[in-house]
């Protein structure tokens, strides 16, 4: 068999090998990811995608931080019990702008790609403290240092930066103003909040989330997690067509 | 180990210490404070404790030109240590985030202890803290007695396990104070990233330079899976951790990739780290190191080339089945359920070729509990990769995705294939590569066979109910029409697997315990009579 010739020759050739191997192994990566980068096919288009606001962005690294997406996924899939159990299933669009996507891939924990609005403010700080004291069943680690730490805004604007790089739209005064809005949002009160609702929109959540003076990383997490499955309303517009 | 360097190595190496301690020092100065510095500081703190030693050392008397007429095993056996090492704190940490299942409370209201920070310490410390170093070693090893070649030069690889290593406790480290990039399995950070890069290009070099000194004509089986499992880790490795620092002084870094385009180059990555990491370099192992112990040769050369290229090839389009259902658009979640089922026949073929392997050998699979091990990791291999196509098929995927069935999976994987395949390598090897006869004792050798299998089986049944029972549960309707269970209900009723998956981790713990205190006695105790495989004849450098 001339197949088997051609390897013989082959593997007495270490750079034949490699260059073998590399063939090989490109072929089904390159066909399957360079087609996706074709964006207007892959991701919808939505008119009213929201970005992060810095606490939210700020929350979101906690998130990544404390190693939730171990536990919990970020995906609705099209099946006809999870768009039950959780809302619309998840669009490609929602994550657009998420570097990374937190996806998942196992759920210990429910999924949380449609949480925000679904619990109080109160009920989230409550519940990230001391989780059985509000689920007496659950077997979520509790979170005590999220109403300790201070969070950190001061790198704020690098963030933002280093994400308008990437494409997410940040304009340069969103950047300017970053560490700024990120205290704005949880004081409603103060002169920053304005700018908030002004560069992020009059549905942005302006309030403070653990009720506490300082803005810790307990208001930066819940921060973000009531905006999960609120960046954009297309997946509710959609008419809820799930398989099975 | 020093003394078998000359005085010029012994200077480079004392220079390249230094590197290394500059590296940890500029790191420090530009973090100033937080996780960049304290991992700038053990780079310092290894550096400079390496140029000590061989500072100290640095005059002693040179070895004799006769070394170069001998294997050069020194790095082989204090990466085969490492990896001991390695292997015993990574399972007593997934014995400790199993047990947080069942007592959440068990984190002592610390940060580092929750246990989104030290699951990636199990991940990663098993994976690639113990099972790369296990690779790294057994392929110094491989690759040296199937070319009949000595590595060529002494430094290389120790800069491999170095640097290696040096990686490994920066992203176990980082995980326990809170860097992380989040992605699976690709969860360090872009400076660990580069050392990884770094360290990677060199081993990949090393192992040319051994093959282009080699005294074989043919380059051997065992040699192209690991040869396969260094390039296309180092291409994984590369694309999936592409990701732009906030700051050259900070640990945070965000992915170039967003989205569904990041999901899919995730599980490109994260499926053929299984693929080419935990599969084709243990696969390398398999081939060596079974027909040697069952002394008998491969049954099928075509089939080890069939099922090579088979794997190469098919493995790289079936990460997105991971991907079943979601916003990924669903031609390629097809092609990913298609190749996933194709991939059946090339492992099938590497099991068989195993199984077929040991045929007229049972007596010895009855009798030694090392080849034992690599009989087990056989069946194991091709009853997860048989398990990983099934579950790849969507309706299946509908029902396990999510569930700990993928937990069950992924461990019969990693404890019946790549732990098994490894422990039956190192009991092979190392009695003669430190000179002695046997193992300091075969009783603990069969020991720690059984209680491994009880750990493993315990393990994946325990799992696998679990996964199909929460499976079941999320999708039951009641007679209204609606669902019958909410999400709490599925966790309680997980409690009593859980429970028996601590009892299977803390078995399959105890057994690599047995093996290490069995290992450290071998290596302690006296020197025998065993004779190594005889080099080639070359000229000398």
């Amino acid at each position: 068999m001339s197949l088997f010739k051609l390897h013989y020759n082959l593997e007495k050739h270490s750079i034949g090998l490699v260059l073998g191997i590399i063939l090989a192994a490109s072929v089904g990566g390159f066909i399957e990811i360079a087609p996706l980068f074709t964006i207007d096919e892959t991701v919808e288009t939505t008119d009213d995608m929201r970005l992060y606001t810095p606490l939210e962005l700020a929350g979101r690294n906690i998130y990544i931080r404390e190693g939730c997406y171990a536990c919990h996924s970020q995906m609705v899939r099209t099946l006809r019990d999870e768009v039950e159990r959780y809302g619309p299933y998840s669009l490609a669009a929602e994550s657009q702008y998420d570097h990374p996507m937190l996806w998942g891939s196992k759920r210990t924990g429910p999924d949380l790609a449609r949480l925000g609005t679904k619990y109080s403010d109160d009920w989230h700080v409550a519940h990230l403290t001391d989780p059985r004291a509000v689920v007496p069943t659950s077997i979520m680690p509790a979170y005590p240092w999220l109403n300790e730490n201070e969070a950190a805004i001061d790198d704020l604007p690098a963030h933002l930066a280093t994400q308008q790089r990437l494409g997410v739209p940040y304009t340069d005064e969103m950047i300017a103003n970053a560490a700024r809005d990120a205290l704005g949002q949880a004081s409603p009160d103060s002169d920053w909040a304005e700018g908030v609702a002004e560069r992020y929109g009059e549905a942005t959540n302006i309030r403070s989330f653990d009720k506490g003076e300082r803005l810790t990383e307990m208001d930066a997490l819940v921060a973000y997690l009531q905006v999960l499955g609120q960046m954009t309303q297309a997946p509710y517009q959609t008419p809820e067509q799930a398989e099975q | 180990m020093i003394a078998r360097l000359t005085i010029t190595e012994r200077q480079l190496a004392i220079v390249l210490a230094g590197l290394l301690a500059l590296v940890g020092l500029t790191m420090a100065a530009a973090a100033r404070q937080g996780p960049m510095a304290v991992h700038g500081f053990m780079a310092i703190a290894i550096g400079g404790a390496l140029a000590s030693a061989v500072i100290g050392k640095l005059y002693a008397p040179e070895p004799s030109p006769e070394r170069l007429s001998h294997y050069y095993d020194d790095p082989i056996k204090a990466g085969i240590l490492i990896a001991m090492v390695w292997g015993i704190f990574a399972m007593a940490v997934g014995l400790w985030v199993a047990a947080l299942m069942v007592w959440p409370e068990a984190t002592f209201n610390q940060a580092w202890a929750s246990y989104g920070r030290i699951r990636p310490v199990h991940t990663t410390g098993v994976i690639f803290a113990f099972g790369g170093n296990a690779l790294i070693a057994t392929s110094f090893h491989v690759m040296q007695r199937t070319s009949r070649a000595r590595l060529p030069d002494q430094l290389s690889p120790w800069v491999v396990l170095v640097g290696y290593n040096l990686f490994c406790l920066w992203a176990v480290t980082g995980y326990l104070m809170g860097v992380t990039q989040s992605k699976e399995y690709a969860e360090p950070e872009w400076y660990a990233d580069i050392l990884l890069v770094v360290a990677w290009v060199i081993y990949f070099v090393l192992y040319l330079r051994t093959l282009a000194r080699r005294a074989e004509p043919h380059i051997y089986v065992a040699n192209w899976y690991y040869l396969a499992f260094i390039l296309v880790v180092a291409m994984l490795h590369i694309v999936n951790s592409l990701a732009l620092p906030v700051s050259f002084a900070g640990a945070k870094s965000y992915s170039l990739f967003s989205g569904v385009q990041d999901a899919m180059v995730q599980w490109w990555y994260g499926h053929n780290a299984v693929a080419f990491f935990m599969t084709s370099g243990f696969l390398g192992m398999l081939y060596y190191y079974l027909p040697m112990r069952a002394q008998r040769p491969i049954f099928s050369y075509r089939l080890s080339i069939l099922s090579f290229w088979g794997i190469t090839f098919f493995y790289m389009w079936v990460g997105s089945h991971h991907l079943h259902y979601t916003a990924l658009p669903n031609w390629v979640q097809t092609l990913g359920m298609t190749f996933s089922v194709m991939l059946l026949v090339p492992s099938w073929a590497s099991a068989g070729n195993a199984l077929m392997t040991l045929n007229g050998a049972w007596h010895r699979v009855r009798d030694d509990a090392t080849l034992r091990f690599m009989f087990v990791a056989a069946v194991f291999y091709g009853l997860s990769t048989f398990e990983g196509s099934f579950m790849a098929i969507r309706p299946v995927n509908a029902l396990s995705h999510y569930t700990d069935w993928t937990v069950g999976h992924v461990h019969s994987g990693a404890l019946g294939w790549l732990a098994m395949v490894t422990f039956g390598a190192f009991y092979s090897v190392i009695p003669a590569l430190w000179g002695r006869e046997r193992m300091y004792s075969a009783r603990l050798i069969e020991w720690h066979f059984w209680l491994a299998l009880a750990g493993l089986l315990t393990y994946v049944f325990s799992l696998w109910n679990a996964g199909i029972t929460q499976g079941l549960m999320w999708r039951t309707y009641n007679e209204a029409g609606t669902l019958n269970y909410s999400f709490l209900e599925s966790i309680e009723a997980m409690r009593p697997y859980y429970i028996a998956r601590f009892a299977g981790g803390a078995l399959f713990l105890s057994g690599i315990v047995v093996g290490a205190a069995n290992i450290w006695m071998t290596v302690r105790g006296p020197r025998g009579t065993a004779a190594d495989r005889p080099l080639a004849l070359q000229a000398a450098e």
